[in-house]
């Protein structure tokens, strides 16, 4: 059973359908590429997966645990706590908090403390507190962010800011995470460092990743299987050798020169 | 431990001050006040502030307090009939902050801020015409039982309950939210929920501060609780700092003191006060304290000869 199932899903805005009868399937454990010219759905792709948007039609589902769970209709706080985190490609950190507190937000489903405990500060706040923090810098590490924990999210460089969107998005705990333009802003050797955490976190924490990228490097390198969308539709899919090769591929968005790239 | 001690010295200091008459009726008047408006402006804090939810109608759920209490010391004049007048009003103003705040906490901003200011004006009106609360003659002779360990319990206890919710988890949700809500949302924080809790536990407090009013003036009327009211709680809370309890505290304070200050000047009295105003805003647009907080290890560094030790809003202790 595919862990991300979409079937049909169609959203338009007035008269444009910017997301038009798509379907598509991951298979757990893979990490798998959205890519496509701009304005061809993707990141309202990402949207109508996490609940920021609803499907006018068609039917999205998450399996986890052999369980089949419709998100269609969920708010986007349920869709996350069932186990599918993203990360933004217009970085939407909580800038005038410190990197620590970031991380610690996204564990929110990990406290187990109630109101009353809060209003007090009881015994148990200082433990629960405790674990969180150690579990958050825990993750820091990942992109050696530990470091700068106490800083404000916004003083990171742009690169950090994307390292620290994963992480927070991790620190959900997802089964399944999707990352819109990772390395967007970023130079090669950052990028290749990037695609190998991406590698690393995949193995680590059990995760199925879709991810959009205009980094043709990126995309090709490490994705066992691409989504090409173009006006909403999808219009090619597959190993990263048959969408490069793919004509109606070329046709629309990489150019001839791709074979190269 | 040291919040503690704190708060005891503060307490035994003004209790001795009162004893000894430093502080005299009218002075006292002025306590009552400034502690009024600190719990009333530390609860907004917590909505506006913290949570980003502009509302403008804190008069509305104080004078739910101040009347249900009220109503209740004037049948049982007692101090268990009190607590039960204040326990009541403020639970009586945390529903109606849940009541209103479950269908308009949909809104933002401005739209928020005028849905509040409407409940605030209804909540008025209705007093203003039921015969309970004697309409605009009002209540009279309402049972006087705060005095300064009463107020000193219901300030420190708000302020202190306040200041540990934004530090807890459940206070970092509503923080979140004010920073962008739809990443918080993609965090799994659910949102509505937690701007839902941030008003109710703003209008419980807002409801204290209304019954210990009721309780220190021993009287009351519908126009006490106007639209102005409201303002005036979000003038100490946007120039202590939105986000900063400690802000609030002493925006409350310096208010009070400018205010009874300009007494001396009746003329042009508001005239003065507004300028204050204007300029404070002009030199620290983010209020006095911005978003930070005033931490009591102030006392760990007395012997190195530094007064202020401010630390980042959350970490320090209040």
């Amino acid at each position: 059973m595919p862990i991300l199932s979409v079937e049909k899903v169609t959203k338009s805005f007035g008269g444009l359908a910017a997301v038009s009868n798509v379907s598509l399937d991951l298979v757990e454990g893979e990490l798998v590429g959205l890519i496509g010219p701009n304005g061809a759905g993707k990141t309202t792709l990402f949207n109508l997966l996490t609940g920021i948007y609803m499907p006018d039609t068609g039917t999205i589902s998450l399996s986890v645990d052999n369980e089949r769970i419709p998100l269609k209709g969920l708010r986007p706080h349920s869709i996350c706590q069932k186990g599918l985190a993203r990360t933004f490609q217009n970085i939407r950190l909580f800038k005038d908090l410190t990197v620590l507190e970031n991380v610690l937000i996204a564990m929110h489903q990990n406290i187990k403390y109630g109101l009353l405990t809060s209003f007090l500060h009881l015994p148990a706040y200082k433990r629960e507190e405790g674990k969180l923090v150690e579990e958050s810098i825990e993750l820091l590490r990942i992109f050696d962010l530990d470091k700068k924990k106490d800083e404000f999210a916004k003083n990171l460089p742009y690169g950090e800011q994307r390292h620290l969107e994963i992480i927070r998005a991790l620190a959900t705990n997802p089964k399944l995470l999707l990352l819109d333009e990772p390395a967007a802003g970023m130079n090669p050797a950052e990028t290749a460092n990037l695609m190998d955490v991406i590698g690393w976190i995949r193995e680590k924490f059990d995760l199925t990743i879709l991810l959009i990228e205009h980094d043709m490097t990126l995309v090709m390198n490490i994705c066992e299987r691409i989504y090409v969308l173009d006006y909403g539709m999808v219009i090619a899919s597959g190993t990263p050798e048959e969408v490069r090769t793919n004509k109606r591929v070329i046709e629309a968005y990489l150019g001839e020169d791709v074979g190269n790239a | 431990m040291r919040k503690f001690i704190a708060l005891a010295l503060t307490y035994a200091i003004v209790q001795v001050l009162i004893m000894t008459n430093v502080i005299s009726g009218y002075f006292q008047a002025t306590l009552v006040t400034v502690c009024i408006n600190i719990i009333l402006a530390v609860s907004l804090n917590l909505i506006t502030g913290f949570t980003g939810q502009f509302s403008l109608g804190h008069a509305g759920f104080m004078s739910v307090g101040a009347y249900v209490c009220a109503l209740v010391t004037m049948r049982i004049s007692t101090i268990p009939g009190f607590i039960l007048g204040v326990i009541s009003g403020a639970i009586a103003a945390a529903i109606l902050g849940g009541l209103v705040g479950l269908p308009t906490l949909r809104l933002r901003g401005d739209y928020l801020a005028i849905a509040t200011l409407g409940m605030s004006e209804i909540v008025r009106i209705i007093f203003l015409n039921m015969e309970i609360t004697n309409g605009a003659a009002g209540l009279n002779g309402i049972p006087q039982f705060i005095n300064w360990t009463w107020l000193f319990i219901f300030t420190a206890g708000t302020v202190l309950f306040l200041a540990n919710f934004v530090k807890s988890a459940h206070g970092r949700a509503c923080i979140s939210i004010r920073e962008d809500e739809i990443a918080a949302e993609a965090m799994g924080i659910d949102t509505i929920r937690y701007k839902v809790i941030a008003f109710i536990i703003g209008a419980f407090c807002a409801g204290i501060a209304g019954a210990v009013y009721s309780s220190y003036f021993y009287f009351l009327k519908p126009d006490l609780f106007g639209f102005l009211k409201s303002v005036d709680v979000l003038v100490i809370v946007v120039l202590g700092g939105l986000g900063s309890m400690s802000g609030s505290i002493l925006a409350a304070i310096l208010l009070a003191l400018i205010s009874t200050y300009l007494q001396s000047f009746p003329e042009i009295r508001m005239v003065l006060y507004s300028l204050i105003l204007v300029i404070i805003m002009i030199f620290r647009p983010q209020g006095l304290m911005g978003s930070k907080e005033i931490s009591l290890s102030v006392f760990n560094k007395l012997g190195r000869n530094k007064l202020w030790n401010i630390t980042k809003s959350r970490k320090g202790g209040l």
